[in-house]
């Protein structure tokens, strides 16, 4: 299969966000995590351990999860809402509109276990609404870090925001693409490779893909350019358009659904500012029974898915 | 990219099983609780053997609340309700919900045992493409009512189920199980009240009160006590029971005698009929070893 989802070493970023959680915490008091029966699979336990007081487990009640949280930031508090992604973003919509983002609270919504990640437990449990979900929530910030790094930046950037926002931190093992200093800010893309032919703009679980697919792309004599988008909302616009001009062809890979996500957005400005080819990869339906990594390659979310659509939005497939 | 072993093909009906299973569950229906009590002990320990197999076969599942709910299944739908596996869709079928989706194996294994399906498609439990997904799928499996795996989805639905049948005069019943930690999702609480005020008489909601729920005990994570009161004070009639003793169940699932909705609340143990899994939190979802399974299943053919 691909060479760095494959041969790099790969990590589940949540040992980094309850790490990084923690660190925020011993330095700002205001730190709390609210969680809904959701300890150990936010990899929360240390954090309860070191803040027995600042860890809310409101139980099995994603509702009250999030109206508990925007009150607990009425009160003074910043809370990281820690929940599996489907039921934060999917139970709690309508908390997340009017309690968070609508009145305008600091509330940080940590969406765990996102996209396909839990594989075998089935649509009930995958979260590939959630950006589209979240995107369609005025004033909310959407961020998807693509490694361990990113998921640090993500949570340091989140707490000094002071801005409602969602941060989708896989769990699906993901390599370390981010280079050692790489600027993190809010509609900031990181470009990761140059090429001329076509840009591939990709978050989260895809861009170690999307690299993999730019060195399949090399040997057949095409250069792709690979963006990581990190931030749904706000959306570089700058590097869409420059990707537009420069490259002429656009692949966008997100493991969420089509309508409404990544490609959406992008589409969205390449439309306005200037149309080339456009080809969206993600997860056109409810995906059949499989693992994490059987329905990412079920659905094309592989390098050799995001060769086929770059040869064809080239005319060359 | 490795060749992955596929299982796409749709479930179909075990005909002979499912022949003796419209003849015995009819018999067990209608006996007394006592009478029927030792036969769905028997088949019950046959479901939990399966149950750990299933999960052997899938290196995945939840199986603490899978043999909590073991005996509530079984007398549910081979001591109470009219099924039949030939016409699954029958409109006046009784209706089982399993609202604690994650316990699928053994809504999964109980079905076979009924000749929904056939056994041995058990070991396609989560396999690529299997209709046996990780959380049961109306659509591809017979025999279930609707698609659970979030929480506090299953009672609205069988509350519904339920409504529909006094709007339509017809005297099929409804019985929803539910994990007692599920008890913290707030639609639960709007489906009970939903079921009083409209005096669903034909509606039973089975709490399995195994006292744990994915991280820790109820209690200490959000306590539901008193947990009768909180039923009875929202207009329902509450039977509080052995969940594992067969004869209590199935006197519990018996009609409501006042006008209004039953709630059963059964006690049972997490992780039942297993000494080293027994009310231990971390066999929510933990997978046991190929010889802790042996160990298993020895202790079952006790
Ligand atoms: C809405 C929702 N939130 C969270 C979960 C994750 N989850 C799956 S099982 C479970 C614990 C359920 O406990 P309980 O209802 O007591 O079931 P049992 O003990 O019978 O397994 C949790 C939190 C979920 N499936 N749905
Ligand atoms: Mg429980």
């Amino acid at each position: 299969m691909t060479a760095l989802a494959e041969q790099a070493p790969t990590f589940d970023c949540r040992v980094d966000f309850g790490e990084e959680l923690a660190a925020l915490a011993r330095a700002d008091e205001r730190i709390v995590a609210v969680c809904n029966d959701s300890v150990g699979s936010s990899n929360l336990v240390k954090f309860r351990e070191e803040f027995p007081d600042r860890l809310i487990n409101v139980g099995i009640a994603e509702q009250d999860l999030v109206g508990v949280s925007a009150g607990l930031a009425n009160a003074g508090f910043i809370p990281f809402v820690s929940a599996a992604a489907p039921f934060l973003t999917g139970r709690a919509l309508e908390q997340i509109k009017a309690d968070v983002a609508y009145s305008d609270r600091h509330v940080v919504l940590c969406g765990q276990s996102p996209g396909m990640a839990y594989g075998e437990l089935g649509p009930t449990h995958h979260s590939i609404e959630d950006l589209s979900w979240m995107r369609a929530v005025p004033g909310l910030r959407i961020v998807v870090p693509a490694d361990p790094s990113q998921t640090r930046d993500a949570v340091r950037w989140a707490a000094a925001s002071g801005l409602p926002s969602y941060i989708r931190i896989p769990r699906f093992k993901v390599p370390a693409v981010t280079p050692a200093g790489a600027p993190f800010e809010a509609g900031r893309a990181t470009r990761l490779a140059e090429g001329d032919d076509v840009t591939v703009i990709a978050i989260g679980t895809m861009v170690s893909r999307a690299l993999d697919a730019a060195a399949l792309l090399r040997a057949q004599g095409l250069t792709a350019r690979v963006v990581n988008m990190t931030f749904v909302e706000p959306l570089d616009v700058a590097e869409v358009v420059a990707a537009a001009e420069q490259t002429g062809a656009i692949i966008t890979a997100e493991e969420g659904l089509l309508s409404g996500g990544l490609g959406a957005a992008v589409a969205k400005v390449v439309a306005e500012r200037h149309p080339v080819p456009v080809r969206m990869l993600g997860v056109p339906t409810f995906a059949p029974t499989g693992s994490t990594s059987f329905l990412l390659d079920h659905f094309g979310l592989n390098a050799e898915g995001i060769v086929k659509a770059a040869r064809e939005a080239l005319g060359r497939a | 990219m490795t060749a992955v072993k596929t299982a796409s093909r749709p479930l179909e009906l075990d005909a002979p099983v499912a022949a003796a299973y419209v003849e015995r569950s009819a018999l067990l229906r209608a006996a007394s609780p006592a009478e029927a009590a030792p036969e769905l002990a028997s088949i019950a320990t046959r479901i939990r053997r399966d149950v750990l197999t299933t999960i052997q076969a899938a290196r995945m599942g939840h199986v603490g609340g899978d043999l909590s709910v073991t005996d509530l299944l079984v007398t549910a739908m081979w001591g109470t309700l009219r099924l039949d596996p030939h016409d699954p869709a029958n409109p006046l079928r009784d209706r089982f919900v399993l609202s604690k989706g994650h316990c699928a194996a053994a809504l999964y294994s109980t079905l076979a045992s009924c000749g929904f399906f056939p056994q041995e498609r058990l070991t396609e439990y989560m396999a690529p493409l299997s209709p046996l997904n990780g959380h049961p799928n109306r659509v591809k499996v017979p025999g279930v009512e609707t698609n659970t795996g979030p929480l506090g989805h299953g009672f609205p639905v069988a509350t519904g189920c339920a409504l529909g049948a006094k709007l339509r005069g017809e005297t099929w019943r409804t019985i929803v199980v539910l994990g007692d930690g599920e008890m913290q999702e707030g639609s639960n609480w709007e489906a009970a009240m939903t079921a009083a005020h409209y005096g669903l008489a034909n509606l039973t909601a089975v709490v399995d009160r195994n006292r744990l729920q994915q991280g820790a005990r109820t209690e200490d994570t959000k306590s539901l006590e008193p947990l009768d009161q909180k039923w009875a004070s929202f207009g329902w009639e509450v039977r509080v029971i052995d969940g594992h003793d067969h004869q209590a169940i199935k006197q519990a699932y018996a009609p409501s005698s006042t006008g209004r909705p039953v709630a059963v609340i059964a006690n049972t143990v997490k992780g039942k009929g297993v000494s080293f899994m027994e009310d231990r939190v971390e066999w929510h979802h933990k997978v046991p070893t190929d010889e802790q399974v042996q160990l298993a299943l020895e202790e079952l053919s006790r």
